[in-house]
């Protein structure tokens, strides 16, 4: 990609906070993602990931504060956001009963790809991951995974979010995933990710750590490991993740 | 030293055409945490379900605490604690009502099994009325081993207890099971997560319903066929990519900040497949790239074991 914006920044978020009652979810988090970067996002559960990241796709709205999203604002262009971005949770999101090729022409008919679009991306997804086509449901769990992300980015997004998207992924097959993402942000596509697995989060380009509601460190793995004179983020993780 | 507490003896399984699990053999000794460490679809859970004696193995035998998981599963169900891989608590019910509930189910009290639920019930007793679907990741497990705890089981089998659980619950979590084998409980558990295979007494590598290797952890390693060396430099992708491409690569893989190089010459030297390595990547003007040689782990050893998943017949 070689158009103007390919260097500017794919998300910008200021002071963004969300309020559920008097519990504070996310806390005036402020942060930048480049254009074709690879952000790990991480915390432990309950820190507040998941309610950002519903922000960022355009699920919920923010209490104050703002975030842009590909250049768009997603209180006011959210429809515009959803189209810009894909996105993967940890909860597997093809359908089952349907074949590969029928949840690829399900999801790319909503994204309005025509049906030679579909076609041509569906035998080219189909090639690179070396899949015949089956009911999905008969997939073993690394393979449905692999598939998910490749249909989430089926529409050729400007970002993609991948919520745990390796959770229970045996060795190899996170590996393998790992390399789609790789791929995928050398053809230019922001890569949003969160992860439990600390060996992954040393594969990002930059991480961030969210602790009750705060971004409380932010860098390249190796900066962090510096400022923190530790060997792998799993310790700066430890040391971190758990507020007092 | 007291007989196995677990004795699986030629079990297979079959569902439909799949072969769910083939000629598994292997004993649990009493007190330890052993580990099943495998892939998605490995036969892990079947051999779970043979175990608690919700599935009937077709041939071969398998006893748990000396009773026979067919003839005696009354007298078993009563006496293991199992926490299946997925959520298997009521989310329409508090925390305390869940543990109530699994009490009653096997005829006891949470008073009767508190001394022994409290190190980890203490942690989620503040939310004891927040229902079970709101609780975090790291709570829900919490809960789920102490329902599995409550009636005093002599065995627990866990299903990959930690599926979606972060770091640093996992290590509190793996670090309440220590306490338990500790004071004499045998631990069956599953894991995708190698850091936990290392805190087991013993792992069983399992793929495609057989048993690939039964060592303590820290042995496994030492059965790696092939020189290893690590392999560090900037552009990881692109450093990943050109090593695939060296003359003798038989694996790459990422390893945190660090690339796993496997040669394929088993007689090779691992130093001189590092020199000669450092000098293939000068010459592919990867000029920061350096290498080092290293022992296998178990998860270099796992890969290689496991070689990369084959998809399944459509």
């Amino acid at each position: 990609m070689t158009e103007p914006g390919a260097r500017e920044r794919a998300i910008v978020v200021r002071d963004l906070t969300r309020r559920f009652g008097s519990f504070t979810a996310v806390d005036n988090v402020s942060f930048d993602v480049g254009a074709g970067e690879v952000f790990g996002f991480l915390g432990a559960n309950g820190a507040g990931k998941t309610t950002a990241i519903k922000m960022l796709i355009g699920l919920l709205a923010p209490t104050s504060g703002s975030a842009h999203v590909a250049g768009l604002d997603i209180a006011t262009q959210t429809e515009q956001v959803r189209r810009r971005i894909g996105y993967m949770s940890q909860r597997f999101s093809l359908y089952e009963d349907l074949t590969v090729l029928e949840n690829i022409a399900l999801y790319g008919g909503i994204y309005g790809l025509d049906d030679a679009q579909i076609a041509a991306r569906a035998s080219r997804m189909l090639k690179t991951l070396g899949l015949t086509n089956q009911l999905v449901g008969r997939l073993p769990l690394g393979w449905k995974q692999k598939l998910a992300f490749s249909v989430a980015l089926l529409h050729e997004p400007a970002v993609v979010f991948l919520d745990e998207p390796t959770g229970g992924v045996d060795p190899i097959t996170r590996r393998q995933f790992w390399e789609l993402i790789y791929a995928a942000a050398a053809r230019g596509t922001t890569v949003f990710v969160t992860t439990h697995y600390m060996d992954e989060a040393e594969y990002c380009d930059r991480i961030s750590i969210m602790v009750d509601g705060h971004i409380v460190t932010l860098g390249t793995p190796k900066e962090l490991k510096t400022k923190w004179n530790v060997g792998t983020v799993d310790e700066i993780f430890v040391r971190l993740a758990r507020a007092s | 030293m007291s007989d196995p507490v677990v004795v699986v003896r030629d079990v297979s399984k079959k569902f439909a055409e799949t072969e769910a699990l083939t000629d598994v053999t292997f004993d649990v000794n009493d007190g330890e945490i052993f580990g099943l460490v495998g892939p998605d679809g490995a036969g892990k859970t079947t051999l779970f379900r043979i175990l608690t004696t919700l599935v009937l193995p077709d041939s071969g035998t398998a006893t748990v605490l000396g009773l026979d998981v067919v003839r005696d599963l009354w007298a078993i169900r009563s006496r293991v604690g199992y926490m299946p891989g997925r959520f298997s608590l009521y989310g329409d019910l508090t925390v305390a009502e869940n543990l109530s509930f699994f009490a009653s189910v096997f005829g006891t009290t949470v008073e009767k099994g508190y001394d022994l639920i409290a190190p980890i019930y203490k942690q989620i007793e503040p939310f004891a009325e927040r229902r079970a679907d709101a609780l975090s990741g790291g709570m829900k497990q919490k809960l789920a081993l102490s329902c599995a705890l409550v009636h005093r089981p002599d065995i627990l089998f866990l299903d990959e207890p930690t599926t979606g659980v972060d770091a640093v619950s996992r290590r509190e979590f793996w670090d309440q099971l220590g306490l338990l084998r500790d004071s004499g409980l045998t631990v069956v558990v599953s894991t995708p997560y190698m850091d936990e295979a290392m805190r087991c007494d013993r792992v069983a590598l399992v793929q495609g319903g057989r048993l690939l290797e039964i060592d303590p952890p820290r042995d496994i390693g030492r059965n790696y066929p092939l020189p290893l060396v690590s392999v560090t430099g900037a552009d990881r992708y692109q450093l990943l990519l050109s090593l695939r491409r060296a003359p003798h690569a038989h694996s790459v893989y990422p390893f945190g900040a660090e690339l796993h190089y496997t040669d394929d010459r088993p007689d090779r030297d691992a130093a001189t497949v590092s020199s000669e390595l450092d000098e293939y990547m000068q010459s592919q003007g990867f000029a920061d790239a350096t290498s080092h040689p290293i022992s296998a782990g178990i998860e270099d050893s796992f890969m290689e074991l496991m070689s990369a998943p084959a998809q399944p017949a459509p």
